[in-house]
């Protein structure tokens, strides 16, 4: 692939200085994903997926280490445009889903076009259009507590693609949910990538999730210790494109 | 963001939580409602004051034996004895930039007629009193240059008198006593109402002043108490208050460097005396809406503070979806100023309710200024921008995602 990688790190880290020992998060992190990826980060708990995530996602800053996104360092940018990249190029689906609390799901998913600046109109329709394609055309003025957890999750979902960004991260985002939800998702998000391009980036616990993606990559302490398709005995938790039909669960 | 935008977002946070936001804006309400009311009186007063002055006659000025301050046709009792008929007279003859020059000295009487007795003021004046007070008769008329020639015990009547001792009957002709001295009564004067001092005007009798000093005055039959001049016309009282006391300092043999030992007062003098008064009231005013805003501005800056921490979360997930410093610094800026400005505008009507139920329970006059009004409101928009800056930017500065992580 000749493109410009949509992320490119090289010998990223992370250490937090908390308590008398510092905790190395991340150490010596070296990948490029490309664009049109679907990419799964797997790892045990504490391995520092969350914190690769959030560092790509600009939530957070490295503290070794380069990171450039489209090509742009990031390390040159400065807060307001750092804000404008989390709006326009990214979205980011979190674990625990993040809405705003007694804001109706059309006004959560209109909260980055807020910020972008697009005017009440424009706003109202694209945040309907986005809760349409999650599947949520009908819960529009819904609270967030009235929604069940997956429905909640597909309204996080709607408000990271409401801007159209290029990149998808996400954050366990089929953590909470059951089988047949994670499905829905996992065939929203393989939708979002086969069909309008965008490069996603997810973290998860489960092989069957893992395995629906092209690429795994794998954290230990820190560190990437493995970076490929998807093992063989993974099954994924629905049919893919890129799987042939045999190694779908028949259901 | 546009501004509707901010501001449907203040007025729904600030609606999730009334019970605060009324504690919050407390403090605001009491300050400006106190200010509101305050000044209601105060400026409701000063008319009062203004038009009492007015009252007192056009072109009027005011002779005192004594030194007085700046402050004071107060010390007008008659206390000193340092003019005496005479200077009147040189007065009357010599300075031509007055028209009328009246004495009047006064004392406390009782005044029987009939079965009924009241308590007022006697006044021994000249028939130019009237026309330099621009005070005339309801009933009858005034007292003539013949009345004082042949010393005629004939009385005018201040209204008050006249009710108080005749009650509905018509006082004319009819015969009043006043230190057992029989007057008839020719006249009942139109009513002036309070004096700016507060003194009722029209609870007074008037007889010519030639029978005062025969039969009043006692000993002091040569001192006058006070004397009202008038002016030729209104630009010429400064000259008349310098000729006069041109002639009064000399009749009295005053040193250059020695103070009058009179004090000459016109109009413009007394309405800038009062105005001084007003304005240290103003002054007050000020510091008490200085104190209570300051106050209500504290209330704020803790609710907004308190709002912020609550709301880290919400700030972390604003951040994370695009939202800039700005974005944040603004939004919680237009929300701590709407909760002020609601204070402004409950505090705007609480003291014009106040000022009302004052006005008609008391009777005062009270003034409602919009434009107090407005600046009220305006200021207490501006403590909502002074005192919301610090948590916003609290708010603006916080780390996306430590406030995404913030328990
Ligand atoms: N704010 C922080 N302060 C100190 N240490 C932290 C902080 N955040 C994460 N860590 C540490 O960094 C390491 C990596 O954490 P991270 O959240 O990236 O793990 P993870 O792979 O996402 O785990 P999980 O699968 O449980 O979500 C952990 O050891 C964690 O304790
Ligand atoms: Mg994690």
């Amino acid at each position: 692939m000749g493109s410009t990688p949509v992320i490119e790190a090289v010998a990223l880290g992370k250490v937090y200085a908390t308590g008398d020992t510092p905790v190395v998060a991340l150490a010596d992190v070296t990948l490029q994903v490309h664009p049109g990826e679907f990419v799964a980060v797997v790892g045990a708990s504490g391995s520092g997926k969350s914190t690769f995530m959030n560092l790509i996602g600009l939530l957070d800053r490295p503290t070794s280490g380069l990171l450039r996104l489209d090509g742009v360092d990031v390390a040159q940018l400065n807060p307001n445009q750092r804000a404008s990249v989390r709006n326009h190029k990214v979205g980011f689906v979190f674990q625990g889903f993040n809405l705003l609390r007694r804001t109706s799901a059309l006004e959560n998913v209109e909260l980055p076009l807020l910020y972008a600046g697009i005017p009440a109109s424009a706003r109202t329709a694209a945040a309907t259009r986005a809760l349409q394609q999650v599947g949520l055309g009908e819960r529009l003025g819904h609270m967030p507590n009235q929604l069940s957890g997956g429905q909640q999750q597909r309204v996080a979902i709607a408000r990271a693609l409401v801007n159209q960004p290029a990149l998808l991260l996400a954050d366990e985002p089929t953590g909470n949910l059951d089988s047949t939800t994670t499905r829905e998702i996992l065939k929203l998000f393989v939708d979002l990538n086969v069909n309008h391009g965008i490069t996603v980036v997810m973290v998860t616990h489960e092989s069957d999730v893992a395995a629906v993606s092209r690429r795994v990559v794998q954290f230990k302490d820190g560190r990437v210790v493995l970076d490929g398709p998807p093992p063989a005995e993974w099954t994924p938790s629905i049919d893919v494109p890129w799987h042939t039909p045999s190694q779908a669960v028949v259901a | 963001m546009s501004l509707f935008t901010l501001l449907r977002l203040a007025f729904r946070v600030i609606g999730r939580n009334k019970a605060r936001a009324a504690l919050t804006v407390l403090g605001i309400v009491i300050g400006v409602a106190a200010v509101i009311a305050m000044v209601a009186l105060g400026t409701g007063a000063q008319q009062n004051i203004a038009s009492q002055i007015a009252a007192l006659g056009s072109n009027l000025i005011i002779i005192i034996p004594g030194t007085t301050n700046v402050a004071g046709v107060r010390g007008g009792g008659g206390s000193s004895t340092t003019v005496d008929v005479e200077d009147i007279d040189a007065l009357r003859r010599e300075v031509k930039t007055i028209s009328q020059i009246a004495p009047a000295n006064r004392q406390q009487v009782q005044i029987v007629a009939g079965d009924a007795n009241w308590g007022t003021q006697v006044q021994g004046t000249t028939p130019g009193f009237y026309s330099v007070r621009d005070w005339h008769t309801d009933q009858g008329t005034t007292h003539s240059d013949q009345d004082e020639a042949s010393q005629n015990k004939v009385c005018v009547l201040g209204r008050t008198v006249a009710t108080e001792l005749f009650g509905r009957e018509d006082p004319i002709d009819k015969w009043v006593r006043i230190k057992k001295v029989p007057f008839r009564v020719i006249g009942v004067l139109s009513s002036k109402g309070q004096s700016p001092m507060g003194s009722d005007q029209d609870d007074t009798v008037i007889i010519p002043f030639s029978v005062y000093r025969a039969r009043m005055a006692g000993t002091q039959r040569d001192q006058i108490q006070s004397a009202y001049a008038a002016a030729i016309d209104a630009n010429s009282a400064q000259a008349a208050v310098d000729d006069m006391t041109a002639v009064l300092r000399q009749r009295h043999h005053l040193r250059e460097s020695a103070d009058d030992d009179f004090s000459i007062r016109n109009l413009a003098d007394i309405a800038a005396a009062s105005r001084e008064v007003s304005e240290s009231m103003t002054l007050l005013l000020g510091s008490i809406a200085g104190v209570s805003l300051l106050v209500g501005g504290i209330g704020i800056m803790n609710t907004m503070l308190v709002s912020v921490t609550e709301r880290t979360r919400e700030i972390g997930i604003r951040m994370a979806v695009g939202a800039k410093a700005r974005d944040i610094l603004i939004q919680f800026l237009v929300e701590a100023v709407v909760l002020s400005a609601i204070g402004g505008a409950v505090g705007v009507f609480f003291g014009w309710l106040a000022a009302r139920l004052l006005s008609d329970a008391t009777g005062w006059v009270t003034i409602f200024d919009p434009s107090i009004a407005a600046l009220a409101f305006a200021v207490s928009g501006a403590v909502g921008v002074f005192f919301g800056f610090w948590p916003a930017r609290r708010a603006a500065q916080l780390d996306p995602i430590d406030a995404l992580r913030y328990e």
